[in-house]
């Protein structure tokens, strides 16, 4: 699909630049590709994402000029941004409350990759470069939640590298925690640091979204059947019926985030982060931001230390080689009936964890009785989380490799063309 | 698919969505810009109440305004008496001493006050004032160490390489011995 | 559409997940109704006024507000905002105000600290010099800065309402600390350092409104609302017009895409 180039330089200088440095070019056919004709709404989360990118960006370099990264005055800093510098009162909130929407839209993205197979042949590194995305975003709005230095701030920044204790001073050569803290807590050291890379990772998910987009251009987008593209009657130009499709959907999203923004801004937050940090008292209930709930609940779901560890990052890592794992010859899901019950499932499992993370592991789902103390007993959220741990895992091992050998996919399209005739008013 | 003779009524929507998008992040990037000039608590400190009933005649007391040395100098008869002799053709900066003053409360000029900020206007040096009149340099005003410019008692560059006479604040008199530096009097 | 109505679904669950995490195993707070509550919801600048009222002849004597100046008290949206002067360090309210007030500055040219009479640019004084200071004179407990308490606590401004008004006999067989006072509506516990600090009648309004628990209680909410969220009003009217604006435009892009999209089996 990259290999000829839909552009035509006509002016002398058009002609002039094109031979020297090819941009405009680049810009073309970045914009101008063959892409699916049949993609439907769940597809503009990629365009996005690149616009909940480029305003992070941008309001992030703004909130650098009025930040101090001290802990005797970051959390001053937050506050004459929100008091004084003028439209603070906007940029700092649309920073924050634009990290949980980042997030959201990355996530639908993400399922919307397993759905469809878009992580499968030939699209593995599309999708590798994708979860390198992640994990830096999950960097970024970690250290990101710690510059306020409120309590959650401190205590998340504390428990969180407290994880990389696991790892014994004796295989590492040194304390990997002071070595991260730059101190023997997490204070002042710390906090610039992260300030620092704060700033950094940004600027490298920015590097992957270009290799992630220049991936995505040589076998083109993946499509809702999951059917490559056989001819041009597949296909459609992504300029103008995606960009403009994008735009759309784009101005829907950001609807959606300026109810946040205008009409809820704490509500993404939690109210002790507005309580300045105090490394001598720790909050009563630690939870993380929305995002990392899930991950949070299977860390706390597993009793042992070093072990609760590697389940969470295991969570992660497993993601890597989904397309390894999604052994059917099918892509999308829609054909095939067991595969889109189990990923149902895992979708709850998710929000399933993501709940058990907000909660703390002894209190109940259900009550079932009162002990001899008169306390209330039942199925607490510890064994709810474990149970959908093992879930999540399962669904990628076995669940995945199995079906691709026992199910027996719906009958196919012939071709997107054919898909599209057929539905012509289709919804999946 | 489209092509480039389409008809102009649907042409339209593309402009109209076009430019409601080109006006939309116009109005964003208000905010960008603007955070950057002085901040509510900056501009907070733009202008500064001063009372000067307590400046003895002859002395001086320099305040901080905007980050920046003002003098406020309590001038003795003679000394009002001297910068008005001055031939202001001869000046380099021609300003007479009236020119360098505002009226108080009662409309009159208060020539016993001279107000200007205390930046040389060569290279932006503190210049020197002295009542014992052994470092104010040669006009008895102000001298700037830095690269021997001599201002007399009005301000008023004499001698050396500044261009211009030390700037005069915006400022009024709200009470006789009350002055606020930052702000021309509302008239 | 219908898969915009699922992410809507997805976002739902979502807000709900973030909403239980901030339940907790606190008393039922008191709901009252308050003027800045909802998306078109404002400051009853009268009642904030009485409120700051309060603050200042009751809370101030043990919290600060540190993060407040005095000119704030005039901005837009503030309860002293008065249109004729737009500059709120002008607003003779706060300049009158901002005089009464001793403020600890220097070092001067020998120094010392001195003490001279508050500007509008200075933000109001806190009780004490530090937190030690505070604590030392609170028995070990320390009276928080009241800046941001409405946002530091979950439903911050029903809680404040119902702490000051939670004050109630103690039950029967229950053991109080020294130095502490019984108060189910404490969020660190029932058993608060602070003792009571509204009675019937603790002030007199200016405004002659009567001086109830209750309706200090609510005025001293309504200012403590505005402190920890003094851009609510301006940010309410920007996003009403940011809304409005991005509706159209959704608008205009959805005609767009029909548009390009006309001759398109999709």
């Amino acid at each position: 699909m990259s290999g000829h180039s839909r552009y035509d330089p006509k002016t002398g200088i058009e002609k002039w630049l094109d031979a020297r440095l090819p941009i405009i070019r680049l810009g073309v056919d970045t914009l101008i590709f063959p892409s699916p004709r049949n993609l439907n709404y769940w597809w503009t989360f990629g365009a996005i994402l690149a616009v909940m990118l480029v305003s992070q960006l941008i309001t992030g370099i703004i909130l650098a000029m009025h930040y101090v990264p001290h802990p005797d005055h970051a959390f001053d800093a937050i506050q004459h941004i929100n008091r004084d510098v003028n439209y603070g009162w906007l940029l700092q909130p649309m920073h924050a409350v634009g990290a949980s929407m980042m997030f959201l839209a990355a996530y639908i993205h993400m399922f919307r990759g397993i759905y469809y197979g878009s992580a499968k042949n030939p699209r593995e590194m599309i999708w590798i470069v994708g979860m390198v995305i992640y994990l830096l975003m999950m960097a970024a709005g970690f250290m990101g939640y710690v510059l306020p230095w409120g309590q959650m701030s401190i205590w998340g920044a504390i428990v969180i590298t407290n994880l990389f204790s696991a790892i014994p001073p004796e295989a590492a050569g040194t304390s990997v925690t002071q070595w991260l803290w730059g101190g023997f807590s997490v204070d002042g050291p710390t906090l610039n640091r992260f300030f620092s890379l704060h700033y950094l990772l940004p600027f490298l998910i920015v590097a992957m979204v270009m290799l992630h987009v220049w991936a995505l251009h040589i076998p083109s987008n993946n499509n809702p059947t999951g059917i490559s593209i056989k001819t041009k009657a597949d296909t459609l130009d992504f300029h103008p019926y995606y960009t403009v499709k994008d735009a759309f959907a784009i101005v829907v999203f950001l609807m959606i985030f300026s109810w946040f923004l205008f009409f809820m801004p704490d509500s993404m937050g939690h109210p002790d982060n507005l309580i300045p940090a105090n490394p001598l008292s720790t909050p009563a209930h630690i939870v993380p931001e929305w995002y990392y709930l899930p991950f949070y609940a299977m860390l706390r779901a597993v009793p042992d230390k070093l072990l609760g560890v590697l389940t969470m990052f295991g969570a992660i890592a497993i993601l890597f080689v989904l397309p390894w794992l999604d052994t059917s010859k099918v892509r999308s899901m829609r054909y095939r009936p067991l595969a889109k019950l189990f990923f149902f499932i895992f979708v709850l499992a998710c929000l399933g964890l993501g709940w058990c993370g907000a909660k703390l592991p002894s209190d109940l789902v259900f009550a079932t009785g009162v002990d001899e103390a008169g306390n209330a007993v039942g199925f607490s959220f510890v064994w709810l989380s474990r149970i959908l741990t093992v879930y999540y895992f399962a669904f990628f091992f076995p669940i995945l490799p199995i079906l691709g050998w026992v199910e027996k996919p719906k009958p196919r399209p012939a071709s997107i063309e054919a898909s599209v005739l057929a539905h012509a008013k289709g919804d999946d | 698919m489209a092509d480039t003779t389409e008809p102009t009524r649907r042409d339209f929507i593309h402009i109209a969505s076009g430019a409601a998008s080109v006006v939309g992040v116009g109005f964003f990037a208000w905010p960008l810009i603007d955070q950057m000039n002085p901040s509510a608590d900056t501009m907070a400190l733009a202008t500064i109440e001063l009372d000067i009933s307590n400046i003895e005649e002859g002395q001086q007391v320099v305040a901080k305004w905007q980050g920046k040395p003002v003098f406020i100098r309590y001038r003795t008869p003679a000394e009002i008496a001297a910068a008005d002799a001055v031939d202001v053709a001869s000046l380099r900066d021609k300003q007479t001493d009236d020119e360098r003053l505002i009226p108080g409360p009662d409309g009159k000029l208060k020539p016993q006050y001279l107000v200007a900020i205390g930046v040389c206007t060569h290279l932006g040096c503190v210049p020197l004032f002295d009542p014992n009149d052994e470092k104010g340099g040669e006009y008895r005003g102000w001298f700037c160490p830095c690269h021997g410019s001599h201002y007399d008692n009005s301000g008023r560059i004499r001698k050396g390489p500044a261009p211009k006479n030390l700037e005069i604040p915006p400022y009024w008199y709200i009470t006789d011995t009350v002055l606020e530096i930052g702000k021309e009097a509302v008239v | 559409m219908l898969k915009w109505f699922a992410s809507l679904a997805v976002l739902a669950v979502f807000s709900a997940s973030g909403a239980m995490a901030s339940g907790g195993g606190e008393h039922k707070l008191k709901h009252e109704h308050w003027h800045f509550d909802g998306v078109f919801g404002t400051y009853d600048k009268a009642a904030a006024q009485r409120g700051f009222q309060i603050y200042q002849e009751v809370c101030s004597a043990c919290h600060g507000l540190k993060y407040v100046a005095f000119y704030n008290l005039a901005d837009e949206g503030a309860p002293f905002y008065d249109p004729e002067f737009p500059n709120s360090n002008e607003s003779p309210v706060v300049k009158a105000l901002a005089k009464q007030f001793t403020i600890t500055d220097g070092p001067d040219d020998s120094g010392d600290m001195f003490d001279r009479p508050g500007l509008t640019s200075d933000k109001l004084p806190s009780p004490f010099a530090n937190d030690m200071a505070a604590k030392a004179s609170n028995g070990g407990a320390l009276p928080p800065d009241l800046s941001l308490i409405t946002r530091a606590r979950h439903d911050g401004s029903n809680y404040v309402y119902s702490l000051l008004t939670g004050y109630i006999d103690t039950p029967h067989g229950m053991e109080i600390a020294a130095g502490m006072n019984y108060n189910p509506m404490f969020a660190g516990g029932d058993q608060i350092a602070m003792a009571q600090p509204l009675y019937e009648g603790s002030v007199e309004y200016t405004d002659g409104t009567e001086a109830s628990v209750e309706q200090m209680a609510k005025d001293v909410t309504e200012f403590l609302t505005w402190a920890a969220d003094p851009k609510m009003e301006q940010r309410k009217r920007t996003g009403w017009m940011v809304m409005i604006y991005l509706f159209l435009l959704s608008l205009l892009l959805y005609g767009s895409y029909r548009a390009v999209w006309r001759d398109v089996e999709h």
